[in-house]
Parts: C-alpha cells; structure tokens; sequence
C-alpha cells in the first residue's frame, strides 16, 4: 500500500492537476480605449483534484473574472485554463457546475423547478428529477420545502436551496461566487461548517471566491491572495487542517494567525483598491 | 367598496341625465337620441343576425391583428436585445415611430390590403406592435445578468434561456404593454372599421350615421361600451392571475 493511497491531502498533490491555469490575462475593452480595464494580468494556478482554493482580494480585484473564465462563461484575452486536460473555453454543464449568490434561484420557479431544468439541459431522465432533488434537499436540511417559491424562503434558506442545486449537478468541479455575501454574519458560519462537512463528503474540487479572511481560513485547503487591480496572485497560504472543520477551529491560535496574514497581504492592496475606486469616481463626475 | 358604490352612482346618474334631456327635448335628438329610444333600437338589433355577424368579423378582427402585433412585437424584441448595440441601435427608432399618428397612414392601409377585413387588421396590429414591442424592449434589457449567467452555467440553449430565464422575467414589465396593446388594437380596429370598411361594428354604426338613424348608432356605441368593459375586466383578471406569485 502507498502512501498516496493512505493519505488523500497527499493524493491531492501527487494527483495532475484538476484545473490549470496559464498566462491568463483579461482585459475588458479594446487595448487602446482609455476606459479599457485590465482585470486580471498573467494569473497561473494549478488546482488539484479534490482541493478546496479560495481567491481572495479586495473589492474589484477581478476574483469573480478570473473564476468566470475558469469556467468558460468568458474568453480569456490570454492564456487559457485547461480542466483534466481539455481546454475551456465554453461552458461545461458536464464537468464544472457554479453556484452563485442566493438571489440566482430563479424567482419564478418553485424550489423543485429549479432543480428540475437545471437537470433538463444536464441531460438527466425526467424520470430520475424529483429523487435527486429531494436526496440533495435532505443533504441541506432542506426537503420540506421543495414546492415552495424562493421569495417564500429566508435569505439563508434559498442559499441552503442553491447550494444544494449546484452540489446535485454532481460535477467533480464547483466554482462558487461569493455565495455568501448577501448572508449575515452568524448564517454565514453555521452554512460555511455545513459546506465544510458537504465538501469533506463529496470530495470535489472547489474554487471559492470571497473577501471575507475568516470564511477563507475556515473552509480552504489553500488561499489565493490577490492584488488590487489588474490581479495578480500575491502569495498563495496552505492552510493544513483535514476537513470537515468543526467550529472549535476557529477558536484555535494558528487560525488567528493565518486569518492575520492574509490581513497582513491585503491590507496595502484594499488600500490600492480604495485609491483606483476614487479615481475611477473622479474621472465618471 | 365605497369607491364603487360612487361609481355606480355617478353612471345613474348619468342615465338619469340622458333620460332627462331626451324627456325634455333640451337637446336636438338628431344629437341625443331618448334613451328609451336607444334601448328599443337595442332591442331590435340584437335580434338580427346581421348584429351578430357584425359583432363577430369585429372580434375575429380583433383577435387576428392582436396575434399577429404579439407574435411580431415579441419577436422583433427579442431580436433587438440580442446586444445591446443593437437596442441602442433600434429602440428609439421603434419608440419614434411609435410617436407618428399611424392614422395618417390609414389610406395606405385601404390601398395595400383593400377595404375588406385584411386593411383592419393590418392596422391594429401595426397599432399594437408597437406598445408591445417597446415594453418587452424594456422587460428583456432590464433581466438581471446573474440569471443569465446562470443559466449559461448550467449550459441552457438559447431558446431554452428564453422560455425559462428571459421571458419570465421580463413578463411584468412585457404585460403592461400587453395590456396597452390590446386596447389600442381594439380601438384602431373599430375606428378602421368606422372610417372605411363593408363589415364590422364600426361600419354599422357609421351606416347608421349616414342614414341619419341616431337611436340605431347609440345603440351600436352601447354594445361597444358594453364589450370595452367586459374585456378591460377580462384582461384585468388574466393580467391579476398572471401576476400571481
């Protein structure tokens, strides 16, 4: 038996890379226009299989373009992202599912509807529906309330409700767009343990963009930090605790210290970031 | 319920008026018929199948140049907010022209489809595309990228984005036009009809003008009135139900 085998942290790293990423360059706006915006400058990363990343950076940064053009919804201007070897540039409902804020629940659909067109266009029999919406509705705690409209549901529901929507799709890639942001404080911890438990149980592989340090300490297996803009990956922190994480976690010395450097890395970049906001204002007025 | 019963009190009263005036002859009843005259002239033309056959090209009229301004309407929208060049492009052409009177263009109406039912319907349609292009213009530009985006994650086709993320969502704002549309497709179908035609309400009634039958053509303005209400109340509950959750 060997080690790789045993250990499945080591596995993670000996295994090829899930995602890679290389040379990738956005630029929004053509090259001479003075509103052209270069949001994200020479990014590479490799994310392995089963690895829980965080991006994290300050507002604007161009987390949320990077994680777009992981999975396909935009062209990179340069470099491109391979997943398992293939490269991406288009959607892939079959490899790669994105959970974004709540508020993508499509209002005007119940909870099981939602479920059931994002399984039509996966190409799932109509048969197979409703029992793979209830078993991931019961993972979340969720299955009372499967014919009930969004609107009918607590901000921290409909996220329970998304969540499960893009664990269902049963893609070994999750790319999730800070999708806790709309979340107070306390629905936002109690939901990042039950993510902790979920992920520790499916084994996918995660790309999870947020700015809150403490969310990224507790749920990372490694953190990206990133530079104001255009965005750059300052430093990348391993955070080596196995998952699930329990919330005793938090309460411990070294999670203090990890969530205090990337205090410490970004602190000079929100500033930076506080200062391209200002201008950007100056030049609109 | 208040409110309502005030409105029923102010259209007694204006019958009461109506009864009055012809009673008196204050007014000319080549203007204002007596009422009691307006009802027995009622009484007699509903009897008729001419009133029915009237009645029912009018709303076979209605009814086609209505599809005909949805289908186009909602077509052209969506056509139009495929990039947003393109609606910035088009959307304050279609919002100017919807600004010209197309009545000035009724002649060319007559001339293109001839005097028969095609030229009315022709022109209640092009009279109602354009509230319901216009609107569903603005519903489809105003759906919120997120879903979009979504959508485009889960690999939606572009017709299944349209009936599940796009056409939901800009429902409230499309209805209001709908509902816009759908009068003034009423409207310009009995005034077409009024002004030049050889079938339909509109045409009775400017007959009954002509041979100077003022009871005969109160009595045809009734049934309009009368069918305005009923339909406002219809649209009305299909637009509440549609509104629902």
């Amino acid at each position: 038996m060997n080690l790789a085998e045993a250990d499945p942290k080591i596995a993670a790293v000996q295994a090829p890379a899930a995602i890679s990423v290389r040379g990738l360059t956005q630029r929004f706006g053509d090259p001479g226009d003075p509103r052209a915006v270069l949001a994200v400058d020479s990014v590479s990363l490799d994310i392995a299989r089963g690895e829980f990343l965080c991006l994290l950076g300050p507002s604007g940064c161009g987390k949320s373009t990077l994680l777009n053009v992981i999975g396909g919804l935009l062209k990179p201007t340069e470099g491109a992202v391979t997943v398992e070897g293939a490269i991406v540039d288009a959607p892939r409902p079959d490899k790669i599912a994105f959970v974004f804020q709540e508020s993508t629940l499509f209002p005007w659909y119940t909870v099981a509807e939602n479920f059931a067109i994002a399984f039509k266009y996966q190409g799932a029999a109509a048969s197979e529906w409703r029992d793979r919406t209830l078993s991931a509705l019961k993972s979340v705690g969720m299955a009372g309330f499967i014919d009930h409209y969004p609107n009918q549901l607590s901000i921290g529901m409909r996220q329970r409700v998304n969540l499960a929507r893009g664990i269902a799709a049963g893609t070994e890639i999750l790319l999730m767009d800070e999708p806790f942001a709309a979340l107070d404080e306390q629905t936002r911890m109690v939901l990042g343990e039950d993510l902790s438990t979920l992920l520790a149980e499916t084994g996918k592989t995660i790309v999870f963009v947020t700015h809150s340090l403490a969310e990224a300490v507790f749920l990372s297996d490694r953190i990206a930090v990133m530079t104001a803009r255009p965005g750059r990956i300052k430093k990348i922190l391993s955070i080596d605790v196995p998952h699930p994480r329990l919330p005793g976690f938090m309460l411990e010395p070294r999670f203090s210290e990890w969530r205090n450097e990337c205090y410490a890395l970004l602190r000079d970049e929100i500033r930076e970031a506080m200062a391209i906001a200002e201008t950007a204002g100056k030049e609109t007025s | 319920m208040q409110a309502r019963a005030v409105q029923l009190v102010f259209i007694g009263l204006a019958f009461a008026a109506w009864y009055v005036a012809g009673r008196t002859g204050a007014v000319s009843p080549l203007f204002l018929p007596p009422l009691e005259d307006v009802f027995q002239a009622l009484a007699q033309l509903v009897q008729t199948t001419e009133f029915w056959s009237a009645v029912g090209v009018t709303l076979a009229t209605i009814a086609r140049a209505y599809l005909i301004a949805c289908v186009l309407g909602i077509g052209v929208a969506y056509l139009v907010t495929r990039s947003r060049f393109l609606t910035r492009l088009l959307e304050p052409v279609i919002s100017n022209l919807f600004a010209i009177p197309i009545t000035l263009f009724f002649p060319l109406f007559i001339l293109l489809f001839g005097i028969g039912v095609e030229s009315k319907v022709a022109y209640g349609a092009t009279n109602a595309f354009f509230p319901i292009a216009l609107n569903t213009i603005a519903g489809l530009s105003s759906v919120d990228g997120r879903f979009l985006n979504a959508a485009r994650s889960m690999g939606f086709t572009p017709f299944g984005t349209f009936r599940h993320v796009l056409f939901p969502a800009a429902f409230p704002i499309m209805l209001t036009g709908l509902r816009i549309g759908f009068f003034i497709c009423f409207a310009s179908v009995l005034a077409g009809e009024t002004i030049s035609s050889v079938s339909g309400v509109g045409r009775n009634i400017a007959l009954a003008a002509e041979l100077f039958e003022p009871a005969r053509m109160f009595a045809w303005i009734v049934v309009v009135i009368a069918a305005a209400l009923v339909l406002n109340t219809l649209v009305s509950m299909i637009e509440n139900r549609m509104r629902g959750h």
